[in-house]
C-alpha cells in the first residue's frame, strides 16, 4: 500500500482516523513532558509510574463498574502519582537510593495491579474483558471519547507548559537557585511530576504499561540530539512523538494482525537511532567525521609550520626547497603535499616545494599563534 | 557611625538526618564587607549559606536580612551556587542562564522582556562573557561557566551576595577577573559572603573572615582574627600562615 492509498484510506476510514488522531496526540504530549523527564534525569521514574498506574485502573473499574475513559484515567493518575510519592518518600526517609526505590515501587504496584486483574477476571462480569489490554496497549480500542479526553487533557497540559515555561525551565536547570529566588519548588515539582504522570497515563491504552517509558523518553532523547535550545527540543520532541504515533498506526493498519503500540514504540526508537547517528554536532557520524578532519588538518598544519620555518630562514621565501628535508616529520607523505598544493598553500614538483604567498601568510599566522600561547 | 547589619543569624542549628551540620551559630555580617567563610570539609560552610537563603530548613534559629525575614527581603539577596551543582549539558545558552537571575523579581508566570534582556547583556559584559552569550553552556570552560553564574547573580541587582566557592576549578585569569568584580561590588556598598577554600589568598582578597567548623570559631576583620590560633582551632592542626598586613 502506497502513501497515497493510505491517505485515501484515512479519509474514508472513520476508525483509523480516530486512532491516528489519538496516537498523534499521545505522541505530542509524551514528547513535551518526556523532554522534562529526560532533563530531570527521571527517565526511570516514567517506567515506575506507568507500572504504578495499573492498580489504579483496575480499582477504578472495580469501584464503578464502568470502563469510561475518564474513570480509568482518574484511577491511573491517582495511583501513578501515589507511586511517585512513594518513590520520593522512600528516597528521602530511608538510606535507599532512588534506583532501589523505583524498583520497589514498580514491582509492588505492578504486582498488585496484576493480582487485581486476575481477581476480576474470575468474576462473572463480561465487561472486564479488555482491561488487560492496558498491559501491552491496544490502539484499536481507542474510541472517540478517548480521543476527546486526550484532546482536553493534552490542551490543559499545553496550557500549563506555556504558563509556567520559565518556572519549569529554571526548576529543571537549578532547583536550589529557583528556591532562593522565592519560588515554591515543592509546588512546582509536584505540578511538573503530575503533568508527567498525566502524559504517561494518556499513552497507556495505546502503548501499554510495559512499553510506555520508551514512548515517553525516545522522542525527547532524539530531539536533544538536534538542538541546544530547550524550546526547540520540546517542539521537536512533540513532532517526533506525533510522527511515531501516526507512522506506527499507519504501519500496523497496513499489515494485518500487527498490534499498534509496539510498532509506535519501534518507530520512536528508530527516530532515536537516526538522531544519534546523523544529528549534526552531537551525532556520532558527524563527530567522527569532524575528528577525522581535524586530525588531517593538524597534520597538514604541522608540515606547513615546518615549511614556514625553513622558508623564512631563506631571504626569499619562494625559494624552492628539497622534499627530503620533510621526510623526518611524522605524518608526512606525498599525498599530504598534493593536498597542500590543491589548497594553494605550496607549489610542488617532484623533488622540490616552495610556499605560495598564501601559504607563507597562513604558516606565519600559525607560527605566531603557536609561539604566543 | 554605627554600621548597619546586612545579615543577622541567631542560634542557627541545622541537621541532615541525625547529625548536626551547624550548631548554634550566631553571626552578624556588617554592611559593605567582603567576607570569607573558611573551614574544613564538612564544616557546614555551604549549609550556612543555604540556610540563610531558605534553601535548607533549619532545626532552630532565626535569619534576618536587613532586619526582616528572608521571605520579605528576598529581592535584596543574590546567590551563586557551586558550579558543580547543576548539569551543564542542559540545552540552553549563556544569555538564557543569566536571564534566570531576573525570574525572582518577575514572579510567577510573567516572562522576561526587553528590560531583562538588556540587564542580562550588561551583566555578561561586566564579566567579560558578552561574546559567548549564544554559546551552548556545555561548550564553555569551567572558568567561563563560573562567570556565567556570577553574571546571573549580578543581574539580580541585590544588596547582599552569597557565593559558594566561586574560585573552585577556575584558572588564574578568571580568578583575578572574579575577585576584581567582587571588590568592585564591595566598593559600591554591597555586602558579600563567600565560601572560600584557599587560605593563602584570604588576607589578599577579603577584609572579613568567619571561621566555621560546625560551630562558629571566630568572626571579624581579617587583620584582627586571621591568625594561627583561630586556624588551629578551626582545622585542628597547626597552620603556618603568615599575614602580610
Amino acid at each position: 500500500m502506497g502513501v497515497q492509498d493510505y491517505f485515501e484510506l484515512l479519509r474514508h476510514d472513520y476508525t483509523l482516523r480516530t486512532i491516528s488522531l489519538g496516537t498523534a496526540m499521545m505522541g505530542i504530549v509524551c514528547g513535551m513532558l518526556g523532554s522534562f523527564a529526560v532533563l530531570r534525569k527521571q527517565s526511570l521514574l516514567g517506567d515506575a509510574i506507568s507500572h504504578a498506574a495499573l492498580p489504579g485502573i483496575v480499582i477504578a473499574f472495580m469501584l464503578t463498574g464502568l470502563k469510561d475513559p475518564l474513570v480509568l484515567f482518574t484511577g491511573a493518575v491517582v495511583s501513578g502519582f501515589a507511586g511517585s510519592l512513594f518513590i520520593s518518600g522512600i528516597t528521602s526517609r530511608t538510606h535507599l537510593k532512588s534506583d532501589t526505590a523505583l524498583g520497589i515501587v514498580l514491582s509492588v504496584f505492578f504486582g498488585f495491579g496484576m493480582l487485581l486483574l486476575t481477581l476480576i477476571q474470575k468474576k462473572p462480569n463480561a465487561n472486564q474483558a479488555g482491561l488487560d489490554s492496558f498491559l501491552f496497549g491496544q490502539a484499536a480500542t481507542l474510541m472517540v471519547k478517548d480521543v476527546y479526553l486526550m484532546g482536553i487533557v493534552g490542551s490543559v497540559t499545553l496550557l500549563f507548559m506555556l504558563l509556567f515555561w520559565k518556572e519549569f525551565k529554571i526548576l529543571t536547570f537549578d532547583a536550589q537557585y529557583t528556591k532562593s529566588q522565592g519560588f515554591n519548588i515543592k509546588l512546582l515539582d509536584s505540578l511538573l511530576t503530575s503533568l508527567i504522570v498525566v502524559a504517561i497515563v494518556l499513552g497507556l491504552q495505546t502503548v501499554g504499561v510495559v512499553l510506555m517509558s520508551a514512548m515517553l523518553l525516545s522522542p525527547a532523547a532524539a530531539a536533544r540530539q538536534w538542538t541546544n535550545r530547550l524550546e526547540v527540543m520540546v517542539v521537536l520532541a512533540s513532532l517526533f512523538g506525533a510522527f511515531a504515533g501516526l507512522a506506527g498506526t499507519a504501519v500496523s493498519a497496513s499489515i494485518a494482525r500487527i498490534s499498534t503500540g509496539p510498532v509506535i514504540v519501534l518507530v520512536a526508537v528508530f527516530i532515536v537511532l537516526v538522531s544519534f547517528i546523523f544529528a549534526p554536532n552531537r551525532g556520532l557520524l558527524f563527530r567522527t567525521i569532524r575528528q577525522w578532519r581535524n586530525r588531517k588538518n593538524l597534520r597538514i598544519n604541522k608540515i606547513l609550520v615546518l615549511m614556514f620555518e625553513t622558508a623564512s630562514a631563506h631571504p626569499d621565501f619562494s625559494h624552492p626547497h628539497s622534499v627530503n628535508i620533510l621526510t623526518n616529520i611524522q605524518g608526512f607523505s606525498k599525498k599530504r603535499l598534493r593536498e597542500m598544493e590543491s589548497k594553494g598553500l605550496i607549489t610542488y614538483d617532484k623533488n622540490t616545494w616552495k610556499l605560495t604567498p598564501a601559504g607563507f601568510e597562513t604558516g606565519n599566522k600559525m607560527y605566531k599563534d603557536l609561539n604566543t600561547n | 557611625m554605627e554600621k548597619k547589619i546586612a545579615v543577622r543569624v541567631d542560634d542557627l542549628t541545622v541537621a541532615y538526618k541525625y547529625k548536626p551540620v551547624l550548631w548554634d551559630i550566631d553571626l552578624e555580617v556588617p554592611e559593605g564587607i567582603l567576607m570569607a567563610i573558611v573551614g574544613p570539609n564538612g564544616a557546614g560552610k555551604s549549609t550556612l549559606i543555604k540556610a540563610i537563603l531558605n534553601i535548607v530548613k533549619p532545626v532552630a534559629g532565626n535569619i534576618a536580612i536587613y532586619g526582616k525575614s528572608y521571605r520579605k527581603n528576598r529581592s535584596m539577596v543574590a546567590y551563586v551556587p557551586q558550579k558543580g551543582s547543576v548539569d551543564w549539558d542542559f540545552p540552553t545558552t549563556g544569555l538564557d542562564v543569566v536571564m534566570m537571575g531576573t525570574y525572582g523579581n518577575l514572579g510567577w508566570v510573567k516572562r522576561p522582556g526587553y528590560k531583562e534582556k538588556k540587564a542580562s547583556l550588561e551583566a555578561l559584559d561586566k564579566v567579560g562573557m558578552l561574546e559567548y552569550r549564544n554559546r551552548q553552556i556545555s561548550q564553555l570552560s569551567g572558568g567561563q561557566q563560573q562567570r556565567i553564574f556570577l553574571a546571573r547573580a549580578l543581574v539580580q541587582n541585590a544588596l547582599v551576595y552569597f557565593m559558594d566557592e566561586p574560585f573552585q576549578g577556575v584558572d588564574a585569569t578568571t580568578e583575578i577577573a572574579i575577585i576584581n568584580i567582587l571588590k568592585e561590588l564591595r566598593r559600591s556598598g554591597k555586602t558579600l559572603v563567600v565560601v572560600h577554600h584557599d587560605l593563602q589568598t584570604v588576607p589578599e582578597y577579603f577584609d572579613w573572615v568567619t571561621f566555621l567548623n560546625v560551630k562558629k570559631v571566630a568572626t571579624g576583620p581579617v587583620k584582627d582574627i586571621f591568625n594561627d590560633d583561630n586556624l588551629t582551632k578551626t582545622y585542628g592542626i597547626n597552620y603556618k600562615v603568615s599575614i602580610q598586613n
